[in-house]
């Protein structure tokens, strides 16, 4: 084999990478959280027999759902880029993940939802409780162990998915990568352990998720994902 | 004003974008298929033996926690180590049908375990051989079960081919990205190809509902 491995460059650019991965997770968290709240809110409208509410909400769903995130990531970067909207790489790749996380995430709150008889809503409208605190105190607390686990998937998306803000020029851990790996020429090294870490962040959190699922989560024993 | 540097917009633009959305068919078509063969047989094993199951774990675990843009990157630079030269398509191919054959195994798999043991048994002690019985007794259940998470996994596995592009395939993406550059013209380019994209999938997923209902409950 004529390739010589060097991988001094990685080890000394290790505190960078590590550095960038943490921007990777402050983009997947926040795109989660923000997109988790919306979606919640295009579940409900998914569901409500009001045009007005309904079709924006399924507009949303089947956009972020139908097109890939790399596309969204160009539509929030350089179409609204040609609008005069000039946006830094990190909100365009944030506002592009949320955009796609809300779309995703809407179809596991709806799908949890669906789990939930109506009853449980309408007799706690029946106790006297508002609409608000009726998801608040009975819904959410039963849609919780449904949806957790395809949420933790979905926040490891999220991670993943901010990988892609490489190609807009973002500081990421991939994009630190990629600068790093274009001034050395050590493409295979720098890459290969960019793939350790993401391997590595992916399986700290599922595993701090189980935990945190055990103490946040009713009546849910902590089986399934991986 | 008028600008010398860029090409307006034309009947061209427009070929030249169906063109690279045929690209994303023909390679998300082949990644979808080869994938499928390589899911089908890993969900196999990994449902019959516990060794199996084993050995392949670390496969569908580390396809599904490392981003896929950094592993056709990575399997790009792997190959040019070896001192293999292939084309952007075939390295996308490869990199996609593998990506995607650990996705789908994990489908068929729970497929596969939604068949009830004693229905299992029941077919064996009717005197089917054991692919009589996988063929005629198990498969359609399980396909009923694994069928809606195959069709999602196919449809991401068509938008994923949009990453290929990094390393030079000149799919629907990437094709927009030159149109981009050729015209200035991106807001109107991108909700071009937006649009096929979304057709794209809308249509593969209608037709899958169609399918869906024909299969017997």
């Amino acid at each position: 084999m004529a390739y010589q491995f060097d991988w001094a460059p990685v080890w000394h650019a290790i505190p960078q990478l590590l550095s960038a991965s943490l921007v990777s997770l402050q983009i997947a968290a926040l795109a989660f959280f923000v997109g988790a709240v919306i979606a919640f809110f295009l579940a409900l409208g998914k569901l409500s027999p009001h045009r007005l509410f309904s079709f924006p909400a399924k507009a949303w769903i089947e956009l972020a759902r139908n097109t890939p995130c790399l596309f969204q990531i160009y539509m929030i970067y350089f179409g609204l880029g040609a609008l005069s909207i000039n946006l830094s790489p990190y909100v365009s790749v944030l506002i592009a993940i949320t955009f796609n996380n809300a779309g995703y995430s809407a179809e596991i709150i709806r799908g949890g939802l669906a789990a939930i008889p109506p009853a449980q809503h309408q007799s706690a409208r029946g106790l006297g409780m508002s609409s608000a605190s009726a998801y608040m105190w009975v819904v959410i607390p039963q849609l919780l162990p449904v949806i957790y686990l395809p949420s933790v998937s979905q926040f490891i998306w999220s991670l993943l998915n901010s990988s892609l803000g490489m190609i807009v020029g973002l500081n990421d851990l991939t994009g630190v990568a990629y600068q790093l790996q274009s001034v050395t020429f050590r493409t295979f090294e720098f890459f290969a352990v960019t793939a350790v870490i993401y391997y590595v962040m992916v399986k700290i959190i599922t595993t701090l998720s189980w935990i945190a699922g055990l103490y946040l989560v009713p009546g849910w024993s902590g089986s399934g994902r991986r | 004003m008028s600008n010398t540097y860029f090409v307006g917009l034309s009947f061209q633009s427009l070929l030249f974008l169906l063109e690279g959305a045929g690209r994303t068919l023909l390679l998300g078509f082949c990644a979808g298929f080869f994938g499928t063969l390589l899911g089908l047989t890993i969900g196999w094993l990994r449902f019959q033996s516990r060794i199996a199951a084993a050995v392949l774990a670390p496969y569908v675990d580390i396809c599904r926690s490392v981003p896929l843009l950094i592993q056709i990157i990575l399997v790009n630079a792997l190959l040019g180590v070896f001192g293999v030269y292939w084309n952007a398509f075939t390295t996308g191919l490869l990199v996609l049908a593998l990506y995607a054959g650990a996705y789908f195994s994990e489908v068929f798999r729970a497929g596969l375990h939604s068949v009830p043991i004693a229905t299992i048994r029941a077919g064996r002690a009717l005197g089917l051989n054991g692919l009589q019985n996988l063929a005629h007794v198990v498969m359609p259940i399980a396909t009923r079960v694994a069928f809606p998470g195959w069709v999602n996994i196919f449809l991401g596995t068509l938008k994923d081919t949009s990453l290929v592009a990094v390393i030079g395939y000149v799919e629907l993406l990437h094709a927009t990205q030159i149109l981009i550059t050729q015209t200035q013209q991106a807001l109107i380019v991108l909700l071009g190809s937006g649009a096929v994209y979304f057709i794209m999938c809308a249509v593969i997923s209608s037709l899958s509902r169609r399918f869906e209902i024909g299969i017997p409950k």
